[in-house]
């Protein structure tokens, strides 16, 4: 089977970051940038499924200005087969990255789609989801375990109480959680080689698809700061304090 | 102007979520309809009518439904939306919302809003983005605005003084996409990590799974639950559903102590709202200090027995 993987460039999850002083937004000038975690996961599975002998081909997929490129870079030096980039300076919501995406499966007709749970960026949570609907497909999010099994996809989900196991008909669309996978460190000679991998890239206005917001981000504030605490000698002061300043026990 | 709210359920009870999410509606106003969805569910919907502020409840029964599985019970949300000219559609930001709501979203071919912590206004709202580190005001521009609650942003209304009527909803559809076949629960008598009043979350320092029996003899004592850091998760100490953080679950209980945590960001993403946080940590650089209310350096193996010792 072929798998499509989107992977989006975010801010690097180390980075402590800094709002910008007109409130428009977070400030992104000469901050390290990376692939988003959960797209690096989705990557190693797709990699994995290709290592088993059960994918045929690994096509990854990215929306975002030209810089959006080293991220596919990334993912072609983890083991994907073939980039396609759609250009936009303009940031899109999941809304039109679903319909852009919806656009890419449709030409390349993979069997599965395996998308992040979420950025760590917009902390969303909707692009997957919103695709399989677009598409008509099942959808298996928070996936910690995916076995395809002929034209049937066995998944095993985090759920608030614990893991669900669903049986998806395949084509499916999944999204992965954090411990789907432990993503492996791109190799230096991997590195070289995926520079010469294909890497498509057209802009997305070519596609002809209505991505106009449908939110409008008025402000953008830090959150409220916490009053700095006091340390306590020992748990006999603690307890004291909990009891008698928090009133909390 | 109408809300429709999805009832979080297990078929039997109804979920404290689904009342922290009936206030958020009642923060926008208009009419609040529930809908139950399930299989076998009469029971919930029974409960759905009880809750204050809610003005009908809609009881979707069927065995298509008793998974609650998105190929199923999006297409029945994105119809009654339709159909019933509901303005807004709201669900707590849980596995299941999120699972569930940004499908509906694209059904209508709305935007969604994800994970919101106020209503400014009938559509702005705020939520926060970039793992808690900022909060965005976010004007929605779509006819239908699809939102996700984040239950410790909004106080749960009262369960019972509510008299709802109940309208059964026949409608049914069966994707035949996906099928439900098997789950498993993590036991606990301990109370939901999301619900708890106190909460004590153990680290990497904990050394060992078995260590955490120090943090639940502290939570009996205390009536607290008990939760986790994704470094104890990932180093198998404890199962994942503990988690508490930016991928794991979102809490604000009003005593939060954190032991053996160092508090990377992801873990203050998800405590961070908390009323009073305590700190046990024998590394006095670390990071979670600078949040704590009360912090304490010391070796987490004589402070936390002393502490339960001292309850």
């Amino acid at each position: 089977m072929k798998i499509l993987v989107p992977v989006k460039r975010v801010i690097d999850y180390n980075v402590k970051v800094r709002i910008k002083s007109d409130g428009s937004g977070v400030d992104l000038n000469n901050v390290k940038m990376a692939i988003n975690p959960f797209d690096e996961i989705s990557v190693e599975e797709a990699v994995r499924l290709k290592e088993a002998g059960v994918a045929t081909e690994v096509v990854v997929v990215s929306i975002g200005s030209r810089a959006s490129q080293e991220v596919l870079r990334a993912a072609l030096a983890i083991g994907a087969d073939r980039a396609i980039h759609l250009q936009t300076d303009q940031e899109l919501e999941p809304l039109a990255v679903a319909k852009c995406l919806q656009r890419v499966v449709e030409e390349e007709r993979p069997q599965l789609v395996i998308c992040g749970k979420q950025a760590i960026d917009d902390d969303c949570n909707q692009t997957g989801q919103m695709l399989a609907a677009l598409l008509g497909w099942p959808q298996g999010t928070f996936a910690s375990g995916i076995a395809p099994q002929g034209d049937l996809l066995s998944v095993t989900r985090e759920i608030d109480g614990g893991l669900e196991t669903l049986e998806l008909k395949l084509p499916a669309v999944v999204t992965s959680d954090l411990r789907l996978n432990e993503p492996r460190y791109a190799s230096l000679p991997n590195i070289m080689k995926a520079k010469k991998k294909p890497l498509d890239s057209r802009p997305v206005a070519e596609l002809g698809i209505d991505v106009a917001p449908r939110l409008n981000a008025v402000n953008h504030a830090a959150p409220a700061a916490r009053q700095a605490g006091i340390k306590v000698a020992d748990v006999a002061e603690l307890v004291e304090k909990l009891r008698h300043e928090a009133r909390v026990i | 102007m109408a809300t429709l709210i999805i009832a979080e359920h297990d078929n039997s009870i109804l979920k404290p979520a689904t009342l922290n999410t009936v206030a958020a509606a009642a923060a926008i106003g208009g009419d609040a309809v529930l809908l139950v969805a399930g299989e076998g569910c009469q029971a919930v919907a029974g409960q759905a009518a009880q809750v204050a502020g809610v003005n009908k409840v809609l009881l979707a029964d069927n065995a298509a439904y008793g998974h609650q599985l998105a190929e199923n019970v999006a297409p029945l949300v994105a119809e009654l939306a339709k159909s019933a000219g509901f303005e807004y559609v709201l669900a707590p930001a849980t596995t299941t919302g999120k699972n569930l709501l940004p499908r509906v979203a694209a059904l209508l071919d709305v935007g969604q809003l994800s994970d919101i912590v106020s209503v400014e206004s009938a559509d702005t709202f705020k939520r926060p983005i970039y793992a808690g580190n900022a909060i965005a005001t976010v004007k929605s521009l779509d006819a239908i605005k699809v939102i996700t609650v984040r239950g410790t942003a909004f106080d749960p209304v009262a369960a019972e003084g509510g008299s709802a009527s109940i309208e059964a909803v026949t409608a049914v559809h069966d994707a035949g996409l996906s099928r439900f076949v098997g789950e498993e629960v993590a036991k606990s008598d301990r109370p939901e990590l999301t619900a708890a009043r106190v909460i004590i979350s153990g680290g990497r320092g904990m050394g060992n799974g078995e260590n955490f029996a120090l943090l639940e003899k502290v939570a009996d004592k205390l009536g607290a639950a008990v939760g986790a850091s994704r470094a104890a998760v990932d180093a198998g100490f404890v199962p994942n559903d503990m988690q508490v953080g930016q991928t794991g679950k979102i809490v604000a209980p009003e005593l939060y102590i954190a032991v053996g945590i160092s508090g990377a960001i992801q873990h203050l993403a998800g405590m961070k709202d908390s009323k009073v946080i305590v700190a046990i940590n024998k590394d006095e650089e670390a990071p979670i200090f600078q949040v704590a209310d009360y912090g304490l350096v010391a070796d987490l193996f004589d402070a936390v027995p002393e502490l339960e010792a001292s309850l």
